[in-house]
């Protein structure tokens, strides 16, 4: 057996890099001099390029590591490849932000990788515990994320709100997991799984009450009604970078964790947090969208948008199944693109001291500087699910899984609330080409590494849009090492 | 040699091709040239299929199949009937004319304008030519992108307002259909096993009862909003009159007519029972449309808006010929739906150059411009003279088949829509009257300068067309009669002695669980 656990080691290849890598990045950022401490960002970007090529290269393998507490399946896989895409692209967006705002160079791109790795260990766990573990590992380096923009208010504010709140809710997942330990006397996943089966625990109340615990804890990180109300206020003050990093990478670690324990060890109770998710998803599409209209900072409502694209996340959920997973994995990637190409022309248009956020200072942008114009556009049009966009392919995607199972009148409250969205993501565009330019406009430095994360986005999108097969198969394959093996 | 060049996909990505290619050139002027050269190549491109079409055959011609999407079933298959066919010539003669028209009326921003024109026709031939649902739906939204743009960046003073409430009535319906669409797939995988949104497949499906009624009106709401039939109609004035001049003569001569097209090409074939009962729902509906439709035109003082509620009574005929299911009506609804196109988006452009010269739509404040612009008047009397279906012109035609089909399938509708022909008389005879004759009253009038030799270019390919079709409509008729045919006999034969079915009452028959 020991055998087995040596070779499974290299399939731990992508986030043991990502872990050397943030531990190099510390130990550089110590011993090198001030003025050169921009390369400890482009050091970065390599170990995340080396961890998304080794991810790349484990393609098809299937395990586990360490007695099952680590999983390596299709969907392990596709979920760490989405979180290093959404990494690669933040660190890319950061390596100019951070010198503007002066944050802590080292610790900044270290405290990313510390993140991605927690993600990553959400993506892979087989277990209650390291689900948790990630969780923490990602929150932690979260909180002090938010708060990195010294002596400004809505930082701190920002980071404490997310602390308390994330604590509190770490509080709800623990207790949610002890309790379902209480009653399957395990925290395996797929022991979880054979435990309710054999014993028939459906119903059991403490498995139950924990499941209903869980959805709580997990809420809290994907930003779902009713426990989303942080949000926005976290998304406005955290520096732009990390918020891109949140609204994409912390909701793709999130859904991960929560599709894997719902999915894999409660997935026979389908019966009874179905119906739950389902009000939920309709709450969270609705308020999200709501309240996004009504949003003047660009951030803002970005981040309504986030939590309203939460709610299409969870109909993918709702539907369960394997169309449901696959459609769930494809969302979360176009996601990633769409949002972090919004981030990136947020980030290339800020200026110190949260200058040029509102919505109004787009005013003109559009002809002014074409390329971010055009790109903004494309960004919002796909977020707002307008063919032939990565947006469109993803949402058609999860509304068939939902229809396939039945879901019809949830489809249709889905695409009603896509119509919602159209009228705030029209807005930027609006604004943007059809406003006369105000006079102060910010004058543009698309520094290289912004440019290319605004090309990567943008290809993304239009891949995703235009070419769906290739990604939708490998999304496919992932969903059927979940649930069909 | 149909199927050794792809003579379709060519045509659907010309444009495309030559809206790339504008990002690149570094001259406004330039790719001014380089749009009209590409809509026109299009064009020509479009006359192979035109005259290579064979008339005799109901399938659809053209065709090309390749997968897209293999693990949903999604293909691009494209191919064109009759009704296609004259719809992408419609399309493909109008974008060159409006680009053509906008020569020197748009001044700013001159680059992104020709690439929206050229995007939008890639999506509109799209439209057309889909044979595959999902594609069909990329298209039909791909082509509110630039519409969009071209209303709120180029339009009046309103236009972000037109511009929004376009794109949002619009998303309303289809986003509806594409729930619609998914069920039928869903239903088409579970009967056969196998996944397909091709439209003669899915049209094979046996579908029960309530499952039609209900798909027929997801579908229907997206086309109805499209057409616009009323009470669906209140975003066109708006996107109407705040469009530039090429914005309203592509709105109304190719974006209404996808509308109509959905009916004819999705609701009918898929969903034939469903329709036959809808039928005098609708064709009620139609009939109100084009008296409403035409009592406001009566009553507007900006002539644009007087237009732009002409189409809603134009529209009107249409549909109530295709829900008479007959050929001679169908025939005269596709017919119509040129002729609309032509003359309509004629108006709009004569609407435009009289704007172009004194900057008011307002019929006060025009008067006497025959005695100033004698050229101008004729071709506006002969234009407003086919608006209003004269014999020897092009609307007569059209209407005359909707109004002797519809007749025999429901006469007291097809009676009161009669009506609406001589309302149409008055309204645009009257607004003929108070623009052209009469005393030169206004000063500003009395320098306006006759049409020039490029606005004659743009006018007189119109005028030929007009005629044409009025004289001699043979050669449009015949390539659209197999296909009209085909649908009529669809329907017919779907729901045999259905006629005792229908009835208004039969919507709000309590019906059966909805679809699973």
């Amino acid at each position: 057996m020991s055998g087995t656990e040596a070779a499974g080691l290299t399939s731990f290849l992508p986030a043991i890099l990502v872990g050397v890598f943030a531990l190099l990045v510390l130990m550089l950022d110590l011993f090198s001099p001030r003025d050169q401490r921009a390369n400890v960002g482009v050091i970065t970007l390599i170990g995340v390029a080396l961890a998304l090529w080794a991810t790349l290269r484990l393609w098809g393998t299937q395990g586990e590591l360490f007695g099952g507490m680590i999983l390596i399946d299709s969907a392990s896989l596709f979920f760490q490849g989405i979180l290093l895409v959404v990494a690669f692209m933040t660190i890319l967006l950061s390596i100019q932000y951070v010198v503007q705002e002066e944050l802590e160079l080292g610790e900044y791109y270290a405290l990313i990788l510390f993140a991605t790795l927690g993600a990553m260990l959400m993506g892979a766990g087989g277990d209650l515990l390291i689900l948790f573990l990630g969780l923490e590992i990602l929150s932690l380096a979260q909180y002090i994320l938010a708060g990195m923009r010294h002596g400004m208010l809505k930082s701190s504010e920002s980071a404490m709100k997310y602390f308390l709140l994330g604590a509190f809710a770490t509080g709800f997942l623990l207790y949610g997991i002890s309790l379902i330990y209480g009653a399957t006397g395990t925290t395996d996943l797929r022991r979880i799984a054979a435990a309710v089966a054999e014993r028939g625990l459906a119903g059991h109340p403490l498995l139950t009450l924990g499941m209903g615990l869980l959805l709580v804890g997990f809420g809290f990180k994907i930003a779902s009604v009713p426990f989303h109300m942080w949000t926005p206020d976290v998304y406005e003050g955290a520096p732009t970078s990390v918020t891109a990093f949140m609204s994409t990478g912390v909701k793709a670690a999130g859904f991960a964790a929560l599709a894997r324990v719902l999915l894999m060890a409660l997935g026979s109770l389908q019966g009874e947090w179905a119906p739950i998710l389902w009000w939920i998803a309709v709450l969270t599409m609705t308020v999200g969208n709501i309240a996004a209209i009504a949003q003047q900072n660009m951030k803002r409502m970005l981040a309504y948008s986030s939590i309203a694209h939460a709610g299409y996340l969870l109909i993918a959920l709702v539907a369960g199944q394997q169309a449901g997973f696959a459609s769930l994995l494809y969302y979360l990637l176009a996601y990633a693109f769409m949002n972090l190409g919004a981030f990136a022309v947020v980030v290339a248009l800020e200026r110190r001291h949260d200058r040029y956020l509102q919505l109004a200072d787009y005013a003109g942008v559009g002809f002014r500087y074409p390329i971010l114009g055009l790109s903004m556009a494309l960004f919002m049009f796909s977020l707002s699910g307008l063919p032939p966009t990565a947006g469109f392919m993803a949402k058609f995607y999860v509304f068939s899984a939902a229809v396939e199972q039945g879901y019809i009148g949830l489809a249709i409250i889905g695409v009603l609330n896509s119509l919602i969205s159209i009228y705030y993501y029209l807005r930027p565009i609006v604004l943007m080409y059809m406003e006369e330019p105000k006079a102060e406009m910010p004058s543009l430095s698309l520094a290289p590494f912004i440019f290319a994360a605004l090309v990567l986005a943008i290809l993304g999108t239009l891949h995703l849009g235009l070419f769906p097969a290739h990604m939708l198969g490998l999304a496919q394959d992932a969903a059927q090492g979940l649930l069909g093996g | 040699m149909a199927g050794t060049f792809p003579f379709l996909s060519a045509m659907i990505f010309l444009p495309a091709l030559g809206a790339m290619l504008g990002f690149l050139i570094a001259s406004d002027e330039l790719v001014k040239r380089m749009a009209l050269v590409t809509s026109l190549l299009t064009f020509l491109a479009s006359l192979i299929p035109f005259f290579a079409f064979d008339p005799s055959l109901a399938a659809a011609q053209f065709v090309e199949s390749y997968a897209w999407v293999p693990l949903l079933g999604i293909r691009y298959e494209i191919g064109i009937d009759g009704i296609s066919l004259l719809l992408i010539v419609l399309t493909t003669f109008l974008v060159p004319l409006s680009i053509l028209a906008s020569w020197e009326s748009i001044t700013t921003r001159r680059r992104e304008f020709m690439i929206s024109m050229l995007f939008l026709e890639t999506g509109m031939i799209g439209v057309f030519a889909a044979v595959d649902l999902f594609l069909f739906y990329v298209f039909w939204e791909a082509t509110l992108i630039p519409m969009y743009f071209l209303i709120g960046v180029w339009g009046g003073p309103q236009r972000i307002y037109a511009a929004i409430k376009f794109i949002l009535y619009t998303m309303a319906g289809s986003l509806l259909m594409l729930v619609a669409i998914l069920a039928l797939y869903f239903l088409y995988r579970q009967a056969t096993g196998e996944a397909t949104f091709n439209l003669f497949q899915l049209a094979r499906l046996e579908l029960s009862s309530s499952a039609q009624w209900w798909l027929f009106w997801a579908f229907f709401l997206a086309f109805a909003i499209k057409v616009p039939l009323f009470p669906f109609h209140t975003w066109l004035p708006d996107a109407h009159v705040e469009a530039p001049t090429a914005g309203s003569v592509i709105l109304a001569g190719v974006l209404l007519k996808m509308g109509a097209y959905g009916f004819l090409r999705f609701c009918l074939p898929l969903f034939p029972h469903a329709s036959l009962r809808a039928a005098e729902v609708i064709a009620l509906l139609a009939v109100i449309g084009i008296i409403y439709g035409a009592a406001m035109a009566l009553v507007q003082a900006d002539i644009k808006r007087l237009v732009a509620y002409s189409s809603v009574s134009h529209l009107g005929f249409v549909v109530l010929g295709i829900f008479a299911f007959n050929q001679t009506a169908l025939d005269g609804a596709v017919l119509q739906m040129v002729n609309h196109g032509l003359s309509t988006g004629a108006l709009f452009l004569l609407v435009g150059m009289l704007y172009d010269r004194r900057h008011s739509r307002m019929i006060a404040d025009f008067g006497g411009l025959t005695q100033v612009m004698p050229r101008f008047a004729a071709i506006f009397m002969l234009v407003t003279l086919a608006s209003i279906g004269l014999p020897g012109l092009n609307g007569f035609v059209g209407e005359f088949l909707v109004l002797l089909g519809a007749f025999q399938a429901m006469p007291v509708f097809a009676s009161v829509a009669a009506l609406g022909i001589i309302l149409a008389a008055v309204y645009m005879l009257w607004m003929y009257q108070r623009t052209m004759f009469g005393e030169l009253t206004h000063a500003a009038n009395k320098s306006l300068a006759d049409v020039t030799a490029r606005e004659l270019a743009v006018l007189v390919p119109v005028i030929l067309v007009i005629v044409w079709i009025g004289v001699y409509p043979r050669p449009f008729l015949a390539r659209i009669d197999a296909a009209t045919k085909g649908i009529v006999e669809r329907v017919m034969t779907e729901a045999p002695g259905q006629k005792a079915m229908r009835g208004v009452e039969r919507l709000w028959r309590p019906t059966a669980a909805p679809v699973e």
